[in-house]
């Protein structure tokens, strides 16, 4: 967690708190977070506001044990690559699933959390997490 | 794009003690470790041109920038050109790099090359902050990832891929403090058995405590020197004879393999071309092993074993001092330590002790080929040399 950094976080409240990412129309590709220009297609790519799939797959979890600063309320808890099925892998916290139903190849889906909240400054920060569906 | 480089060689190095130094600061140990290397005789402080000094964090660790200035200060080497280099915990490789490019190119015919990091004056939360930089801030330290989180995941792929188990990757922690038994420099002088690490409690599953690397106090500096000139200042002249370096995405999730490093193959490929060299021709290698399975990817990207068989490799002894390739006979960074600005150019040191034959109990015999290959982050920069005798 950075100290002082109100902005560095509102910037990021697209991504976090509504997974909007970009897709670019010229090579069909979809980026999360979004970038400012296509990897692929370079200066010719056209980049367009998208909002990125809410469901994926597990690619590989782990359970920590030993958390940074700022998470140590919430150790031991389960981080996860998640495929979201279009190209794009994010990375989260599983949570609000039994512990054997954590597996690769589990289907998830976003929710709506609390990441930190004990910045020096009182700001609380939000964003995305993941649970097991059926 | 190799063309009309000059050929470049180490002819002294010098190595701190490796630990918790608490009755030392960073600038004591970098010119204990420079004093080291000019102990030899081969220059004079004096005949030195530049200074390229590995350093990753020493803001959030010392709150010391401005690194370079400060080494050639201590050093004694006003006013020489003294630049710091930062690749998270790839900055001594990456350093290492910079003066070999430095000599090669025909600027200087010798330079210092330092790498020191000293962090044991901040907590241990806030020393896995400042490594946590290494990562993505954004993606993935913000979602509570850490260091030994990222490399979990990367272990857990390993082992759906390939079979690979949590006793294979204890056996690299079990090798690398045999080896650091051997090196008086060493932050551990002691073994550990497989059972040991298997037990030593989960920091990320599957990672244990005693798969990671500890925080470590340490420097290390190197004296290169144009080839020709360096056969005659000193019979112990070692060749770089191969140099790459290769960039990925700085988070896991833009990775398009999560069981490999693709940085580490393609350094890998460019510095054994440019020494016409392969896998098999290696003797002794100083590889990354920040986590047990590091090593483990580390042996399969370098070439050394098939990709999904490092596992194996490393439970049968093949890395073992006197195996197909000496690994990490220095004890590595698990049991050598892991002063991360120091790590990259550390490792070229023990290169040069070994292919001098001077390396003490944990001498490969007759080693004649040698690489180091040091990673930053999760595997977002890496750099390989090649070495041979001049
Ligand atoms: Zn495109």
């Amino acid at each position: 967690m950075v100290e002082g950094s109100v902005a560095l976080h509102w910037r990021r409240y697209p991504e976090r708190y509504s997974l909007i990412g970009n897709h670019c129309a010229t090579c069909k590709t979809d980026y999360f977070p979004p970038r400012v220009f296509c990897h692929n297609c370079r200066r010719k790519g056209k980049l367009i506001v998208k909002d990125m799939p809410r469901t994926g797959k597990i690619v590989a979890f782990t359970e920590v044990f030993v958390g940074p600063v700022g998470f140590e309320n919430e150790t031991p808890y389960f981080l996860a690559l998640i495929d979201l099925g279009n190209g794009v892998i994010l990375l989260t916290q599983i949570v609000d699933s039994s512990r054997d139903r954590i597996q690769i190849g589990a289907n998830v889906k976003m929710m709506f959390r609390k990441i930190q909240d004990n910045d020096k400054e009182g700001v609380i920060n939000y964003g995305y997490k993941f649970k097991v569906t059926e | 794009m190799v063309k009309k480089m000059r050929s470049v060689s180490i002819i002294a190095a010098g190595l701190s003690k490796f630990g918790e130094n608490w009755d030392e600061s960073y600038r004591q140990m970098i010119a204990k470790a420079a004093l080291e290397a000019l102990s030899s005789n081969v220059v004079e402080g004096k005949e030195i041109e530049a200074i390229f000094g590995g350093t990753m964090a020493s803001g959030r660790f010392i709150g010391q920038e401005h690194i370079g200035a400060l080494i050639a200060d201590q050093l004694g080497l006003n006013p020489i050109a003294s630049t710091r280099v930062e690749a998270a915990c790839a900055s001594g490789g990456v350093a290492l790099r910079q003066g070999f490019t430095a000599v090669a190119s025909g600027m200087y015919d010798i330079v210092a090359v330092g790498g020191a990091e000293k962090m044991t004056d901040v907590s241990t939360e806030q020393a896995a902050f400042a490594l946590g930089g290494a990562g993505d801030q954004e993606t993935e330290l913000f979602h509570g990832a850490t260091f030994p989180a990222l490399y979990a995941l990367l272990a857990q792929k390993h082992m759906e891929k390939f079979g690979t188990t949590e006793e294979m990757m204890a056996s690299c922690a079990v090798k690398n403090h045999h080896n650091a038994m051997h090196n008086p420099i060493a932050q551990f002088h002691k073994e550990f058995s497989i059972a040991d690490v298997m037990n030593s409690g989960y920091i990320a599953s599957p990672l244990k405590l005693l798969d990671c690397s500890p925080i470590t106090d340490g420097a290390a500096v190197l004296i290169l020197c144009e080839t020709s000139k360096a056969k005659k200042l000193s019979d112990q002249a070692i060749e770089i004879v191969g140099s790459g370096q290769a960039s990925d995405s700085l988070a896991l999730t833009g990775r398009k393999s999560l069981t490999q490093l693709d940085a580490t193959m393609l350094a890998a490929k460019h510095a054994l071309a440019q020494a016409k060299a392969t896998p098999k021709d290696i003797d002794v290698a100083e590889v990354h092993d920040c986590f047990t399975i590091a090593e483990i990817l580390a042996i399969e990207d370098l070439g050394f074993f098939k990709k999904g068989s490092g596992g194996t490799a490393s439970l049968g002894g093949e890395t073992e001092i006197n195996g197909q390739v000496a690994v990490n006979p220095s004890g590595g960074l698990k049991a050598c330590g892991h002063p991360v600005g120091a790590t990259g150019v550390k490792q070229a040191a023990e290169i040069f002790y070994q292919l001098n034959g001077i390396a003490g109990k944990r001498q490969r015999k007759d080693a004649e080929i040698g690489l180091t290959h040091n990673v930053g982050g999760s595997g977002a920069t890496a750099v390989v040399h090649v070495y041979k005798k001049a």
